[in-house]
């Protein structure tokens, strides 16, 4: 017999709060609404102008409005762009690989290994020093050390270990992953370091008293709980190799390529439509792979 | 509408041969007062308005040079902003942002592409003064009245329109041209003397499988096609029609022979810019790669040995002009046609021949330039001191010799020009293959 009070008395209240919850929606709304339209403007719209532009014809000098699928048909049928989205895959993933093993152990040398709170900030600013300058210089300096001639090379002819210098250092798959790994490994280390610093040492000392072996430690606790950050990284390394042109440029000497120097050539080859349609296929490739990432680890719980 | 614009086009055109009225006046009382000094006469006339004239210029980093926009200024007064970009992004901005320059410093192949989508107006050749001092070369297609005319696209077939609206190139010279001649060469393959061990004369040779690995050629599609068609034809794989527009059976069979050798490791890199062209010769990466005559200098500016070796078969020769944007009138375009008729003057020229290109107009650039420097540069003789660039540098002692002779044994010796062709989407489409492949 009490519950229609409290049904009576709880409407009010009810509403009350609805009311609430709609003026904080509203007002987080406004909130929300510069990003979106910057977002709307500087994001949306260009994929859609990118899409739209992908359906048109060209020749020489113009681009026609129009709707044609030649250019997705060329893309999709042709062996060449299979080839470029195999090689970057394989950079892609080769990069992960590094990156993922190199930025693992240096977070974890960081976060279990370095006791103090302020030689931890020196070894891991150490870290960001190369990034102090540009990237297409810290590429370019790779080349008089790989080059046939170079560092490498000339000290290990002197050293009699070589006869012939070997060619496979630059310009080659060699040298453009050894680049992404140089570039990208920092990627891996910020969220791996970040996630690792998180994890209550009370449960290390929990597993050490349960009789876990430090493999085991490692396994079943650090790197569990680490995950978020490991999905992160790969998120960063991923995207960044998926993209990036101006690597293969330089490293590959003009003779290697990925997806995104196809673009690049079209682009500057005024192929503006084919090239949209390269970058939309580009991007749901991407997309896709986001989704499989996201699907492992829930990244908004974690953080 | 039209009737008006006519109209508007006819005052302009007026105003403006009044205007060059009183500077030919001018010049030719500075002439007759100052001798061979004349061109600086000319600014006293409109000093006041043509001061602030500004013409935008961009083109391609060959002639786009800071010392002419100086003495530009100097000579004739008015400013000269210069942009520089490779031939892609030249082609592109050319198209896609007529309202951004003044000028097009563009090659002829370019030209083109570009001419037909009505980004440019020709240019009246009965206001400059130095038309009839032009190479026959641009004019007519021979250099000599019994030499043959190259294939691809020779400056004279894209040189002339029918009339001033018309954007139809004309069969035969009239009085509107599309871009005025400026600079022009013979390119051949670079070699590394002192890496090849053996002599090298024909173009095929760059496919020695001796050379495995230290080969490179341009990426510029339409570039790299024309030196890829004088290596298949050397190798006598293929026989073409017309190296310049290529069939679609030709392409497939050039791009056959580029795969199978790119497959086969022959290619240590391709380059896209002349100062990567520079770093693959000088550092050892390449012995023997398509290469453009400055980049051999610059080579050889290190004290590192390279030839731009003269091959049998000839060379692939390429030109570029000046065009005006067609959104240019009044003061602009007379100041417009001022200095392109300066740079004829030989000044420019002068400088040009001095850094291995050729002036368009060579008899005025002889009178800018010593015995010594015309003799090395255009006659092909040995240097009798050493000779500077025009910066200062010593480019080459005394007692060297230009590699390949003279202008005429250059210039007359040209196989092919730069060219696009009919099928050029289905080749660019191709050429990226390769470079992907």
């Amino acid at each position: 017999m009490n519950n229609p009070t409290i049904c009576l008395n709880a409407r009010p209240i009810d509403a009350y709060m609805t009311t609430l919850i709609n003026k904080t929606n509203i007002r987080s709304y406004w909130q929300a609404l510069p990003l979106t339209l910057v977002l709307f403007l500087f994001l949306v719209f260009p994929i859609i102008v990118i899409g739209i532009v992908s359906f048109w014809d060209y020749n020489e000098y113009s681009i026609i409005p129009d709707f044609i699928l030649d250019n997705y048909e060329f893309l999709l049928t042709s062996p060449v762009t299979w080839q470029a989205y195999l090689k970057t895959f394989k950079y892609a993933f080769l990069t992960w690989l590094l990156t993922l093993s190199i930025g693992f152990t240096v977070a974890y040398f960081m976060a279990f290994h370095i006791r103090s709170t302020a030689a931890q900030t020196i070894l891991f600013l150490i870290c960001t020093v190369p990034f102090l300058t540009s990237n297409i210089i810290r590429m370019i300096s790779w080349i008089p050390l790989l080059g046939r001639n170079g560092l490498v090379n000339s000290g290990l002819q002197s050293a009699g270990i070589i006869d012939q210098p070997l060619e496979f250092l630059l310009y080659s798959d060699f040298a453009i992953v050894l680049a992404y790994v140089h570039l990208y490994t920092l990627f891996m280390v910020t969220p791996v370091f970040n996630s690792m610093m998180r994890i209550d040492r009370s449960l290390i000392e929990a597993a050490i008293d349960a009789g876990a072996k430090p493999f085991q430690i490692l396994k079943d606790v650090i790197i569990p709980l680490s995950k978020s950050g490991i999905i992160v990284g790969s998120i960063f390394v991923f995207t960044l190799v998926m993209g990036d042109f101006v690597t293969v440029k330089i490293m590959g000497g003009g003779i290697r390529a990925n997806v995104a120097i196809l673009i690049y050539n079209e682009i500057s080859l005024l192929q503006y439509p084919s090239a949209a349609a390269g970058a939309i296929i580009l991007l749901i490739t991407v997309i896709m792979m986001l989704v499989i990432l996201f699907r492992l680890v829930d990244i908004r719980k974690e953080l | 509408m039209k009737d008006q614009e006519n109209q508007k086009a006819d005052t302009n055109k007026a105003s403006g041969l009044s205007r060059r009225g009183l500077i030919k006046g001018a010049a030719s009382a500075s002439v007759a007062a100052v001798g061979s000094g004349a061109i600086t006469g000319f600014p006293m006339v409109w000093a006041q308005n043509i001061k602030n004239v500004t013409l935008r210029q961009f083109g391609t980093g060959v002639s786009n040079l800071n010392a002419i926009a100086d003495k530009c200024k100097e000579e004739l007064g008015f400013n000269l902003q210069l942009t520089s970009l490779d031939s892609d992004s030249v082609t592109q901005r050319a198209v896609t942002q007529p309202k951004s320059y003044d000028i097009a410093d563009i090659e002829y192949w370019i030209c083109k592409k570009v001419f037909p989508s009505g980004v440019m107006q020709p240019l009246d050749t009965s206001r400059l003064k130095n038309y009839d001092k032009i190479s026959p070369l641009f004019i007519t297609g021979k250099l000599t009245e019994d030499s043959e005319i190259a294939q691809g696209t020779a400056p004279h077939t894209v040189g002339f329109v029918e009339s001033q609206s018309s954007k139809k190139f004309a069969k035969s010279p009239t009085n509107w041209m599309t871009l005025i001649p400026t600079i022009y060469n013979a390119d051949t393959l670079g070699i590394r003397p002192d890496l090849v061990g053996r002599p090298i004369t024909q173009w095929s040779d760059i496919m020695d499988p001796a050379f495995k690995g230290k080969t490179s050629i341009l990426n510029i599609p339409s570039i790299g096609i024309m030196d890829a068609a004088m290596i298949c034809e050397s190798m006598g794989i293929i026989k073409y029609g017309d190296k310049g527009n290529m069939t679609k059976k030709e392409i497939d069979a050039t791009m056959k022979v580029l795969m199978d050798a790119k497959k086969a490791g022959q290619f240590r890199a391709f380059w896209k810019s002349f100062d990567e062209s520079v770093n693959l010769m000088a550092s050892g990466e390449v012995v023997i790669q398509s290469m453009w005559s400055p980049a051999v200098a610059a080579v050889r500016s290190r004290s590192i040995p390279c030839v731009y070796q003269p091959l049998k078969e000839g060379y692939r020769a390429w030109g570029g002009g000046l065009g005006l944007a067609s959104h240019l009138s009044g003061l602009e375009l007379d100041a417009a046609y001022e200095y392109i008729d300066w740079y004829l003057s030989g000044w420019v020229g002068a400088y040009l021949n001095r850094q291995g290109y050729y002036s368009a107009a060579p008899e005025t650039s002889k009178a800018f330039m010593s015995d010594d420097e015309w003799g090395f540069w255009i006659e092909g003789k040995e240097a009798k001191g050493d000779i500077l660039s025009p910066s200062g540098d010593v480019m080459e002692k005394a007692g060297s010799r230009r590699d390949g002779g003279s202008y005429w044994d250059r210039m007359g010796n040209i196989a092919c020009w730069n060219s696009v062709m009919d099928e050029n989407k289905y080749m660019v489409r191709k050429w990226n293959e390769f470079i992907v492949s």
